[in-house]
């Protein structure tokens, strides 16, 4: 039997996509073209895709401390690329931008800042 | 030039989220040879065409990065001598016990002004394995996975960079081989240093945290071999930053990945060679597009953002 599909969407970026219950959001992310959350290592890190879940249940794999700390983790922030979805999620992105690839205004609706 | 002093990078010690992953992506895909296991947890490995028992050590944590880059010199008295010249930059200088690494004898460690740690050391163990001496054959089994000659040098990230360089260049007598100016003040943004015939062997990038790691470089044989690494990559979904490319800087064909825990990795090939007395090459920092990627002519979004 094929994994469970989740929708994935990230607060105030344009579109959504979905994501299997044993794939990584930041994976799936890239798969369907989409670039709402910063992509840095894809192994936890380097922190460049770190998010907050807002809303839905998930589980992660090992990230560095340095970057999301058992307290925030606990909050529910974490790395993209280490996220499995158990449900249908929200997302805020709070990594770092990248000045390059985007415009000001795309890059503060896509990441606030 | 005879190499002596400093002869080359000797070994990096890694810190990985979890040991099996980066084990199977040292060992299995980048097809290092596993070479130890010890009681506290950190694994030890070397590349088929290095003669010493171990270059590159991997340690979990709970946050990646590099624990430490050491570098062999030629003789015990050596460190002596460095542990002096160090000592009168005014960096303190700490002392290792033979044996802390399995094979390897005492090392003197400083903390350099930029946050990283550096060991030297003048004995490591040769090993059991390593290429042949007698009539030798170019390998004694065919080398697997993406056939890495040796562990050849770090990019590292961090602020006083300018300090770093005075303690490689002022006390390790390393050459500056290359670097990349800002138009602006004239600072150096990027800085490459050699002890050896290598167009760099330490490279150091300006960056707003100290002590972040950027990559450990592995020699492959030549353009070739790059591509079957580019193939390997694909076909076992390892994590590509870039390439296969080129450097402007050193002219190497390169390709940087990552490990599982986002350690950047490069595999590279070529580059020109370096005497001491050949004029430094600059860059403006307004190319360093080219600089640092040849064919694209542009940095992507991971050079400088994206360290561990």
């Amino acid at each position: 039997m094929a994994a469970a599909q989740y929708e994935i969407r990230v607060m105030g970026a344009a579109g959504r996509f979905a994501c299997a219950h044993d794939e990584r959001v930041l994976i799936a992310m890239e798969r369907a073209g989409l670039a709402t959350v910063p992509v840095g290592c894809r192994g936890g890190g380097c922190g460049i895709c770190k998010v907050e879940v807002l809303n839905g249940d998930y589980r992660c794999g090992p990230m560095s401390r340095v970057h999301v700390s058992a307290a925030e983790e606990a909050a529910g922030a974490a790395l993209a690329c280490k996220v499995f979805p158990e449900s249908d999620l929200l997302l805020r992105a709070l990594g770092k931008c990248f000045k390059r690839s985007r415009s000001k205004e795309e890059g503060a609706r896509n990441h606030g800042c | 030039m005879a190499v002596r002093g400093v002869l080359r990078p000797g070994f990096v010690q890694l810190r990985v989220l979890e040991l099996e992953p980066a084990l199977k992506h040292y060992r299995d895909i980048i097809g290092l040879d596993e070479v130890g296991r010890e009681a506290d947890g950190r694994v030890y490995l070397k590349a088929y065409d290095e003669f010493d028992r171990h270059s590159v050590v991997l340690r979990q944590a709970d946050r990646a990065g590099m624990d430490v880059m050491g570098f062999k010199v030629s003789s015990d008295a050596d460190l002596d001598e460095f542990e002096k010249r160090i000592t009168s930059l005014g960096t303190e200088v700490e002392h290792i016990a033979a044996g802390e690494q399995p094979g390897v004898g005492r090392r003197i460690r400083f903390t350099a002004p930029s946050g990283h740690t550096f060991d030297l050391y003048a004995e490591m163990e040769l090993s059991g394995d390593g290429p042949m001496t007698e009539n030798p054959d170019v390998w004694r089994d065919p080398p697997r996975g993406m056939k890495p000659i040796r562990f050849d040098h770090c990019l590292l990230y961090g602020g006083d960079v300018d300090g770093t360089v005075k303690i490689f260049c002022d006390a390790l007598d390393f050459n500056v081989s290359e670097k990349v100016v800002s138009p602006e003040d004239g600072s150096d943004v990027a800085i490459f240093v050699t002890c050896s015939n290598k167009a760099h062997d330490l490279a150091l990038v300006r960056h707003e945290e100290d002590d972040k790691f950027h990559h450990c470089s592995f020699l492959l044989e030549d353009w070739k071999d790059i591509g079957n690494a580019a193939d390997i990559m694909t076909r076992y979904d390892v994590s590509v930053d870039i390439g296969p490319t080129r450097h402007g800087i050193t002219r190497g064909r390169t390709i940087y990945f990552w490990d599982p825990s986002g350690n950047r990795n490069e595999v590279f090939a070529g580059g020109y060679s370096h005497y001491p007395d050949n004029p430094q090459r600059v860059w403006s920092a307004e190319n360093i597009g080219k600089a640092i990627f040849y064919y694209e002519r542009s940095l992507n979004e991971t050079f400088l953002p994206v360290v561990t």
